[in-house]
C-alpha cells in the first residue's frame, strides 16, 4: 500500500504544479499587469510608466522565472533604483536588503500579500478556509445522511410509492441550481413580507421579524442555527438529490442480487435484509460520490457564500478574481487542487476498504 | 406442525398452476401440476430451460416476485397450505423448514459478509440462538460438509473460496436449522465435473444422515438417477411423466421423455452407426402453445383430431409405482419398438496433416495485490503442448476449468501469441503471427465457433448482414448480388429458412443462434474449426441436432474439428481422438477407444467415473477426487496431478512429487503422461460396465 501513497502523492504534486501554473500564466498575462500597475500605480499613468512600474515591480522577465520565484525555487528579484533603494521581492517591512532571504515564494511559506485585504496572504487565506470548513461540516451533516436515508429507502422497493415520491423529490432539488433555490429559500423563510415568516410572526410562534436570517454574515463570529440553516440547506438540497439519485441506483441493483434472494428465503425479515446485507453492498457507489461532493461544495460555496455574504473561502475567491489580487487568487487555486486531489485519495483507498473483494489478501 | 404425521406426504402439490403477469398478458408458467413428496424422499424435476421447473421451486418458496402469482392448486407442507399463508408465517418456513440450495454460489452469498456470520444467522433468526453458539454450530456444519480448516472458513468472504468450497457452504447454510424439505436448484451446473461428483455425493449423504427430503432440479438425467427416487419430466409447463426413476428411465410410457432419451449421447451412441435422434422443431414458447398436448407438434406419434382436441389429464399407469403419464396414446405405442434408424454413414478416412503443435507454451505474467504492484507471478497456463490434428478428423480436448483448453484455442487462433513452441498450420508457422498479422486466406482457413451463441452475435444486425459481413471480410464473392446468394446457401448448409436472414439475432431461439455462429465460421470454407464448447449453452434436445449438423458440415468439407468441451458424454460420441488435459498439460492422448477403456491416466479415470449417466444399466466405480485443482499460478512440484491422485502410493519413492512424469507412449500410439509402470496401467480396472440386459 506504501508505494500506492507514494505514487499517488507524487502525481498530486504533479498535478498541482502544472494547475498552479496555468493559473499563474493567466493571471499574469499582459493586459492584466497593466491593470494591475494602473491600479496600484496611478490610474492616470502612460504606457512607458506602466511598463516601467511593470518590470520595478519584478513583473518582467520570462514568465517561468516569475513562476519559479513565486515558487521558491529562483532567487527572488532585487532591483537597486536611481536613489540607491534597493526593492526587491524578499525585501517587506521591517526586512532590510541586507539581510533578506534569497528564495521566498510558498516553498518558504510566504504566499505574498493580499491586494484587497492588505494581510499575508497565509493568514487570509487559512481563515476563509476555516469559516468555510464549518459551512462544508454542517453541509456534509446534514446532506449525507438524509440523502442516504432517501436513496435507501426508494432503492429498497423500486417502483413503490416511497419510490416515486422520494425520487420526484430527489430529481426536483438536484436540477435547481443554489442560485434559484437559494433565492427561493430566502424568500420562503427569511422575508418579513413574504413567505411563511409574515405568518409565524402573527401567530406568535417567532420572537422576530423572520423565522431564519437571510444573511450569514454574523455566522463569522457564532453559528447559530438562525443564521446558518439557509445556506446549509441551500447547499444540502443539490447534493442530496444527487447523493440520493446514485444511492437509489445503486441499492436497486443489490436488491435484485441472488444473495438478497438468498437472505430473504433463509427467513430474514425485510428491515433486517436491508440493514444486513443489502446496506453495505449498496454504500460502495455512493461513498465514491460523496468524496467528489467535496471538490463539488468549494465551488457551490462560491455561490452560496456570495448570495448570503458569508465571508469564507468562496465569497474570498470571488474577490480575489473581480479585485485582480494575483497572489489571493493563485493560493485559493492551490489550495482548491489540494482539497480536490486529497480527496480523490481518501475515496479511492476507502473504497478498497469497503469493498472485501479489492482487498489485499 | 405438531399434528403432521410422519406417514403422510411431507410436500403434496396439487393441481398448481402459475402465471407471470406483463403489462401486455397473462403468461401460463405452470399448468395443472401435482407431485407428492414423502418424507426421506428425493424427487427429481427434469426439464429444459423454460419448462417452468424453477418456477415451480419457488412457488414452493412462495417467492415468486412482484410479477408471479399463484393462479391456482394449493402447495401443502406438511398438512398445511403454503399458498395461503402471511408473510410472517413463511418467514418462520423459510430457511427453517424448506431450504433452498441455488445454481450459482458466488452469487448467492453475500460478497460483504463473512461466511461465518453468513451461516451464523440462521439459527439466530429461528431459534434464537446466541452468537457464540451459532457460530459453534457452524463450524460443525462446515466440518459435516467436508471443508477442510472450518475456522479459516468462518472468517474467509466468499471470494476468497472457490466454486466448490462456495457450493458446499450454501449446502451449510442449508442445512444449519436442519430442515424437513431441500430444494436444489441445478446445485452443480456452474461446477466442473469432478467438483459436482464431490457435491452429489454430499447431497446424498446428507440426505441419509437428516432424513431431508429433497426436491432437485436438474436438466441432467444422469444427476437425476444418482440422486432420486421419483421424478417428474416437464415440458412446456406441464408435467408429462412422473414415476419412480427405474421406472421412468427403462419403461418411460410418454412420448416426450422417449425422445430425451433418445437424443442424449449414452454410451453405445456413434456418430456414424447409430446417431442420435434430434426431437424436430422448436420449444414452444409460453404464449404460443398449442392446442391440446403441447408436444403434439413435435411428437413422431401426433394424431389429429385426438391429440389436439382438448386438455389432456395425466393418466396412471397400472402395475407401475405411482408412475402417470399425460399422453392420450400411451397404451397404442409400442414402447419396446426400437428407434427408426437416422441415416448410417461411413467413417471418413483420415486425410492429411493440418495442425501440428510442438512443444507449445503459453504463460502470462500477473500481478498480484490491490493497488497494483505487488510481485509478479507467472501462471503456466498451457506447458509444452504436443500433437497432430488430420483432415477430416475430430478431436476432442477435454479437461475442466482452468485446465488451459481455452487458452490453447486463444494461441491457436492468434489472439494471443505463444511463449515458446511451434505451431504448423497447414505448411506455415503461426506461433508468433498475431491475427492482425495474419493473411486473409489463413483467417478464413482457421475459424472458430463460439460456446455462448447470445453473446457472440450482434444484437443490432440482422443474420445475414452478419453472415454477409464474414464474407466480405474473407474476400469471398466478386459482388454484393453474389455474397448474397452465398449467404443463402450458407443458411440452407445450416438448415435454417432462408428468411431468417431478415431476422434480427433476438428473434431467433438458442439453437438457431448457434446455426448462425456455425454458418458465420464456415463462411470462408474454413479447414480447421474450433469450436469452444458450442452446444454446452443449449438445450439437451437442441445439442443433438446443433451437434448432428456439425458433423454433417465436417463430412462435407473434410474439416478438421477442435472440440473443446467438459462433457465426456458428447465427446465420446463425436471424437476420434481425445486429449486430456490437466493444469496445462496434455496427460492423455489416443483415440476415443483407448481414452475410454483401461489403461487410464488417474486423472481420466476420475473424470469418466464423475460423469453421470443417464442409462439404468451403466455400473460405474465411484472415484470422488478430494480437493480443489491447484491454482494454476501455484502448481504443485513433479505431476500436476499428485495432490489429488489415488494411485500415487503405487508409485516408488517420492516421485510424483519431484518429476514431472514423461510421456510412456503405449500401443497404438496411445499417450499417458504418468509415473505408474505399465505393469500397474495394464492392470486397471474399466471405470464404466454397462450390465448385460
Amino acid at each position: 500500500m506504501l508505494p500506492f501513497l507514494l505514487r499517488r502523492v507524487g502525481v498530486m504534486i504533479l498535478t498541482a504544479l502544472t494547475l498552479s501554473f496555468v493559473v499563474f500564466s493567466l493571471t499574469n498575462l499582459a493586459p492584466n499587469l497593466e491593470k494591475l500597475a494602473r491600479t496600484e500605480g496611478s490610474v492616470r499613468m502612460s504606457d512607458e510608466a506602466v511598463d516601467s512600474w511593470i518590470i520595478n515591480n519584478g513583473h518582467g522577465g520570462l514568465m517561468i522565472t516569475r513562476y519559479g520565484q513565486w515558487l521558491g525555487v529562483v532567487p527572488g528579484w532585487t532591483r537597486t533604483d536611481d536613489k540607491g533603494v534597493t526593492r526587491g521581492r524578499c525585501i517587506q517591512g521591517a526586512v532590510t536588503a541586507e539581510d533578506a532571504p534569497r528564495f521566498c515564494g510558498i516553498l518558504q511559506g510566504d504566499w505574498g500579500t493580499s491586494t484587497v485585504f492588505r494581510e499575508p496572504v497565509a493568514k487570509t487565506v487559512t481563515d476563509k478556509l476555516a469559516s468555510t470548513g464549518w459551512l462544508m461540516l454542517w453541509v456534509m451533516l446534514v446532506m449525507v445522511p438524509v440523502s442516504l436515508i432517501i436513496g435507501v429507502m426508494s432503492g429498497m422497493r423500486e417502483g413503490s410509492r416511497t419510490d416515486r415520491v422520494l425520487s420526484t423529490f430527489a430529481i426536483a432539488t438536484t436540477a435547481t441550481p443554489e442560485y434559484v433555490s437559494g433565492v427561493i429559500l430566502v424568500v420562503i423563510f427569511a422575508s418579513a413580507t413574504t413567505g411563511i415568516s409574515p405568518i409565524l410572526a402573527e401567530w406568535g410562534w417567532i420572537s422576530g421579524r423572520t423565522l431564519f436570517l437571510g444573511t450569514a454574515t454574523s455566522a463569522i463570529d457564532q453559528i447559530t442555527f438562525w443564521n446558518f440553516a439557509l445556506p446549509v440547506m441551500t447547499i444540502a438540497l443539490y447534493g442530496i438529490g444527487y447523493i440520493a439519485r446514485m444511492t437509489r441506483a445503486s441499492m436497486t441493483e443489490v436488491m435484485t442480487q441472488q444473495y438478497i434472494r438468498t437472505a430473504r428465503l433463509k427467513g430474514v425479515a425485510f428491515h433486517q435484509v436491508i440493514v444486513k446485507h443489502a446496506l453495505r453492498n449498496a454504500l460502495i457507489a455512493p461513498f465514491t460520490v460523496i468524496m467528489l461532493q467535496f471538490p463539488w461544495l468549494l465551488n457551490g460555496v462560491v455561490i452560496v457564500e456570495t448570495l448570503f455574504n458569508y465571508k469564507g473561502f468562496g465569497w474570498t475567491l470571488v474577490q480575489a478574481a473581480g479585485n485582480n489580487d494575483i497572489q489571493l487568487l493563485l493560493a485559493c487555486s492551490v489550495v482548491a487542487v489540494f482539497v480536490v486531489l486529497v480527496t480523490q485519495l481518501i475515496s479511492d483507498v476507502g473504497y478498497v476498504f469497503l469493498n472485501p473483494r479489492i482487498r489485499l489478501s | 406442525m405438531t399434528d403432521w404425521d410422519p406417514s403422510k406426504p411431507i410436500l403434496e402439490i396439487e393441481n398448481l398452476s402459475i402465471s407471470f403477469f406483463t403489462r401486455a398478458r397473462e403468461i401460463p408458467a405452470v399448468m395443472d401440476f401435482s407431485c407428492t413428496v414423502m418424507p426421506g424422499e428425493s424427487m427429481g424435476l427434469v426439464g429444459e430451460s423454460g419448462c417452468g421447473k424453477s418456477t415451480v421451486a419457488l412457488a414452493v418458496m412462495r417467492d415468486l416476485g412482484k410479477n408471479g402469482r399463484i393462479v391456482s392448486g394449493s402447495i401443502r407442507f406438511k398438512g398445511r397450505d403454503l399458498t395461503h399463508m402471511t408473510e410472517e408465517e413463511l418467514r418462520h418456513i423459510r430457511g427453517s423448514e424448506i431450504a433452498m440450495i441455488y445454481q450459482e454460489p458466488m452469487a448467492s452469498l453475500n460478497p460483504a459478509m463473512r461466511v461465518g456470520d453468513q451461516l451464523a444467522e440462521v439459527p439466530m433468526i429461528h431459534q434464537g440462538m446466541n452468537r457464540a453458539d451459532a457460530l459453534k454450530l457452524a463450524r460443525q456444519i462446515i466440518a459435516d460438509v467436508r471443508l477442510p480448516d472450518p475456522d479459516r472458513i468462518l472468517r474467509a468472504y466468499p471470494h476468497q473460496l472457490s466454486g466448490g468450497q462456495q457450493q458446499r457452504i450454501v449446502i451449510a447454510m442449508a442445512l444449519m436449522a436442519k430442515p424437513a424439505l431441500l430444494i436444489l436448484d441445478e446445485p452443480t451446473t456452474a461446477l466442473d465435473v469432478t467438483v459436482e461428483a464431490g457435491i452429489v455425493d454430499l447431497v446424498k449423504d446428507l440426505g441419509t444422515k437428516y432424513g431431508t427430503s429433497m426436491l432437485f432440479i436438474s436438466h441432467n438425467l444422469g444427476l437425476i438417477l444418482d440422486v432420486c427416487d421419483r421424478l417428474c419430466v416437464m415440458y412446456s409447463g406441464e408435467a408429462v411423466e412422473t414415476g419412480n426413476v427405474i421406472e421412468v428411465f427403462d419403461k418411460m410410457r410418454h412420448p416426450y421423455t422417449q425422445a430425451l432419451f433418445r437424443s442424449i449421447p449414452l454410451p453405445g451412441a456413434d456418430k456414424n452407426s447409430s446417431p442420435l435422434i434430434a426431437i424436430p422443431g422448436n420449444f414452444p414458447l409460453p404464449h404460443e402453445r398449442p392446442k391440446g398436448c403441447n408436444f403434439g407438434p413435435r411428437c413422431d406419434y401426433f394424431r389429429d383430431g385426438l391429440c389436439n382436441a382438448g386438455d389432456i389429464p395425466m393418466a396412471p399407469v397400472p402395475d407401475h409405482d405411482r408412475h402417470a403419464t399425460r399422453c392420450l396414446r400411451w397404451k397404442d405405442i409400442d414402447w419396446d419398438a426400437p428407434p427408426k434408424v437416422g441415416k448410417v454413414t461411413e467413417k471418413l478416412p483420415r486425410g492429411r496433416l493440418v495442425l501440428k503443435m510442438e512443444d507449445l507454451k503459453k504463460y502470462y505474467a500477473v500481478s498480484a495485490g490491490a493497488f497494483g504492484g505487488g510481485a509478479e507471478k507467472v501462471v503456466k497456463a498451457n506447458e509444452s503442448l504436443s500433437f497432430e490434428a488430420h483432415e477430416n478428423e475430430t478431436l476432442a480436448i477435454v479437461g475442466e476449468s482452468g485446465c488451459g483448453k481455452s487458452t490453447f484455442a486463444k494461441v491457436l487462433m492468434g489472439l494471443e501469441t505463444a511463449t515458446s513452441g511451434s505451431i504448423m498450420l497447414f505448411d506455415e508457422n503461426v506461433q508468433d503471427t498475431p491475427i492482425q498479422a495474419r493473411n486473409t486466406d489463413t483467417v478464413s482457413k482457421l475459424q472458430m465457433v463460439f460456446q455462448n451463441p447470445f453473446d457472440t452475435l450482434n444484437p443490432s444486425m440482422t443474420v445475414g448482414r452478419q453472415i454477409i459481413r464474414a464474407l466480405e471480410i474473407f474476400q469471398k464473392g466478386t459482388s454484393d448480388a453474389d455474397r448474397s446468394d452465398m449467404m443463402l446457401n450458407l443458411l440452407d448448409m445450416v438448415k435454417l429458412p432462408r428468411a431468417f436472414a431478415e431476422r434480427m439475432p433476438r428473434q431467433l431461439s438458442g439453437g438457431q443462434k448457434q446455426r448462425v455462429g456455425i454458418a458465420r465460421a464456415f463462411a470462408g470454407g474454413a479447414k480447421v474449426v474450433v469450436a469452444d464448447e458450442p452446444v454446452s449453452a443449449l438445450d439437451v434436445s437442441v445439442q443433438a441436432a446443433v451437434t448432428d449438423l456439425l458433423m454433417d458440415i465436417q463430412r462435407e468439407n473434410h474439416t478438421t474439428l477442435l472440440f473443446i468441451s467438459h462433457d465426456l458424454s458428447i465427446v465420446r460420441y463425436l471424437s476420434d481422438r481425445v486429449m486430456v488435459m490437466y493444469l496445462g498439460h496434455v496427460v492423455e492422448l489416443g483415440t476415443t477407444d483407448q481414452v475410454f477403456a483401461p489403461p487410464y491416466h488417474p486423472y481420466t479415470e476420475a473424470l469418466l467415473s464423475a460423469v453421470p449417466i443417464a442409462d439404468t444399466r451403466v455400473k460405474k466405480r465411484r472415484i470422488v477426487l478430494e480437493g480443489d485443482i491447484p491454482s494454476a499460478m501455484n502448481p504443485p512440484p513433479g505431476c500436476p496431478f499428485q495432490t489429488r491422485c489415488r494411485w500415487k502410493p503405487k508409485v516408488p519413492g517420492n516421485l510424483c512429487d519431484t518429476v514431472l512424469p514423461p510421456v510412456q507412449v503405449l500401443a497404438g500410439g496411445h499417450q499417458i503422461k504418468c509415473h505408474l509402470s505399465r505393469e500397474e496401467l495394464a492392470g486397471m480396472e474399466p471405470v464404466i460396465s454397462i450390465a448385460a440386459d
